[in-house]
């Protein structure tokens, strides 16, 4: 577990390396191509951009030490609150499809194993297949043609971009329970909470807007989790194949217990082992994919920002959301590893 | 499906009446090669495959139009971003053939289709071939070498694994400068760690065989010993993820031409979708064409690299 903390060190180093090797003049990408040499000089020195780079990088984590992630230099506006604002469309996308994908993957697994070589089993498998093979964005727009489009006028109808309709708002946390006169981090918490539109109007009761949302989170939410699901139903199935030939599930059946009982309660716990390690790979490929999905769908979250951050030259940003996202990514992984020892015995005795 | 183990050396074998049909001494790629085509979805996944080569090598002698060339002066009265217009399907003589219809700038879309199969083919083979090399070196001196040097070099690749891939490409082609080049070894750098910990892992199983002490008391160099004797037992584990690995590739390079990071004058299938994936509800053909194009290669190298993998799979070849 401490391994991980050289691991982070490492990654603060390449990013603040890379965002600094993007070519291109960060003043004249900010402040237009006319910006004269003097006015340069006083952006580049306020940004501390005219230092040696080891120094940079001193300062840079010092800062970070502070919880200071920087001020973008586009938006003149600290990184933090742009987090605040965009993180959590991304990572509301993200656990909606992850959601979707074990939801309708796990049992669509169990079932294909369960009934092997049955139509069921041979069509989502074959389904599977093309579902790994297709690009997020492809999917994407097909499902924007299909029920944008095509089924345009009726019930089926879904908005092909945006997180809310025109005029609809969720309203904050703070908001509703009027805690305007608090600040400081708890307030930026609330803030990013408010940010989850579908948990802040499920507890706020607030359930129009609750519902819109849900209506334009469905097509991204199809598109991105469609290959995390397909992933997830084949390995489900083919870890209980695993299990059903093993010797005590033929001692469960030997003793006459009912084939539900065998199938649902001893085979399908062991055989939901492995699922758990995939379920937490698939965050990467998510997170990737989001990146995808936000701007098929027109969505302002963490890829949008860095592309346009990338395009902008705002190496705060670039910095700052690189980062964030790959210190998310560690974290899951690492709760990954420690449930474990939580669902398999044998591991916690070593 | 018949029931003989081309497994056991120099086995006969036998007919109905029980006549020894042949004594062929067995023959590892004759056996790999039998043992693939038992395997369905890799012979689906090859015959796909098979198409696409076939098509990306003769592209040029396949496109019937310059991908790059504007219809608008050479067809008169055509219209841009045409649909298809089929003979079989009733496309009247009067007219060129355009199967996939035209784009916005009145080019054809199977033309751009078919040339854009080089690159995207192309890319894909070059990244994770390079992958693999760089990776198998560094997971095989982290493998045989162990102690400090294989912390570090695993930890190298931990710091890589941790960036979300195509969040990683994406700044990578950006710092290195946006071209064909640079997006092949971002490609290949966000792979590097799967090879090198597949590689690292076969090496650590064999280190301590009988073989390989003998060949170190014979006097066999390091070198010689990593690359003769140890190498091989990793050889199948990449050929599957390598197949693997040529699909995730075609779908990184479309995902990075449709954020724009690839330069879109190349003609590749993503930026086709890129540059007119806003024209989705007018004319769908243009998106349709090269999306089904890679959505079919992807699954093609997964069938493939899914088959390889039941085919190698000792356990399951029985």
């Amino acid at each position: 577990m401490l391994i991980t903390i050289p691991v982070l060190l490492g990654l603060i180093f390449v990013v603040f390396t890379l965002a600094r090797v993007i070519p291109g003049d960060p003043c004249r990408a900010v402040l237009g191509e006319r910006a004269t040499d003097a006015v340069c000089d006083d952006f580049i020195r306020r940004y501390g951009l005219d230092q040696p780079i080891p120094i940079q990088f001193g300062l840079y984590l010092g800062q970070l030490s502070r919880g200071d992630l920087g001020v973008s230099i586009k938006h003149s506006e600290p990184v933090t609150q742009l987090l605040i604002d965009r993180l959590p469309t991304t990572i509301e996308l993200t656990l909606m499809a992850l959601l979707f994908a074990v939801v309708v993957g796990v049992p669509l697994g169990l079932l294909s194993a369960y009934r092997r070589n049955s139509p069921i089993d041979v069509g989502s498998m074959i389904v599977a297949n093309i579902g790994v093979s297709m690009p997020v964005f492809v999917l994407g727009l097909l499902l924007q043609f299909v029920f944008a489009l095509l089924l345009k006028g009726t019930p089926f109808a879904l908005p092909p971009s945006g997180r809310l309709s025109s005029g609809v708002e969720v309203l904050s946390l703070v908001d509703v329970w009027h805690l305007e006169n608090v600040s400081g981090p708890l307030r930026g918490f609330l803030d990013f909470v408010s940010r989850l539109y579908i948990p802040t109007a499920l507890i706020t009761g607030q359930w129009g807007p609750l519902g819109d949302a849900l209506r334009h989170l469905l097509l991204p939410m199809v598109a991105l989790g469609t290959i995390p699901l397909a992933i997830i139903a084949r390995i489900t199935r083919s870890s209980l194949l695993e299990v059903l030939g093993l010797d005590y599930v033929r001692t469960a059946r030997a003793k006459g217990l009912r084939e539900r009982t065998v199938v649902l309660r001893h085979a399908t716990r062991n055989a939901l082992l492995p699922v758990v390690t995939i379920v937490g790979l698939q965050l990467g490929g998510l997170l990737s994919g989001a990146v995808l999905t936000e701007t098929t769908f027109n969505l302002t979250g963490v890829g949008r920002t860095v592309y346009e951050a990338i395009t902008g030259r705002d190496y705060v940003v670039i910095q700052g959301f690189t980062l964030i996202v790959a210190f998310i990514y560690v974290f899951v992984n690492l709760i990954v590893d420690l449930s474990y020892g939580f669902l398999d015995p044998r591991v916690r005795q070593r | 499906m018949t029931d003989h183990h081309p497994t056991h050396p120099a086995a006969p074998e036998y007919g109905d009446a029980g006549e020894i049909l042949s004594t062929r001494p067995a023959s590892l790629w004759r056996d790999t090669l039998t043992g693939i085509l038992r395997q369905r979805s890799a012979v689906v996944g090859l015959l796909i495959l098979g198409v696409f080569l076939f098509v990306a090598v003769f592209a040029d002698q396949i496109a019937p139009f310059d991908p790059r060339e504007s219809m608008l002066g050479i067809e008169p009265g055509i219209q841009k971003q045409a649909p298809p217009c089929i003979r079989l399907l009733g496309c009247p003589a009067d007219r060129f053939e355009h199967i996939f219809g035209l784009d916005t700038n009145f080019q054809d879309v199977f033309s751009r289709v078919v040339i854009g199969s080089r690159i995207s083919i192309g890319i894909g083979f070059a990244a994770v071939g390079m992958a693999i090399v760089i990776g198998a070196a560094i997971g095989a001196i982290a493998g045989y070498v162990g102690g400090r040097t294989d912390n570090i070099l695993m930890r190298l690749m931990d710091i890589v694994l941790a960036f979300p891939s195509l969040l990683l490409a994406i700044v990578i082609v950006s710092a290195l400068g946006s071209n064909l080049m640079n997006t092949m070894l971002a490609i290949s750098i966000v792979s590097i760690p799967v090879y090198a910990r597949i590689v690292r892992a076969s090496v650590i199983g064999a280190r301590e065989n009988d073989y390989v002490t003998a060949s170190r008391a014979l006097g066999e160099s390091t070198t010689g010993i990593l690359v003769r004797r140890i190498m091989p037992n990793a050889i199948t584990p990449l050929i599957v993820q390598g197949t693997l690995g040529i699909g995730t590739a075609v779908l990184e390079i479309a995902a990075l031409a449709f954020v724009g990071v690839v330069s879109l004058s190349e003609i590749t299938w993503g930026s086709m979708i890129a540059i007119e994936f806003q024209r989705l509800f007018t004319a769908p053909h243009i998106i349709l064409a090269p999306g089904l194009a890679i959505t079919f290669v992807v699954l093609g190298f997964n069938l493939l690299g899914d088959g390889l993998r039941d085919a190698f799979d000792p356990r399951l070849n029985r």
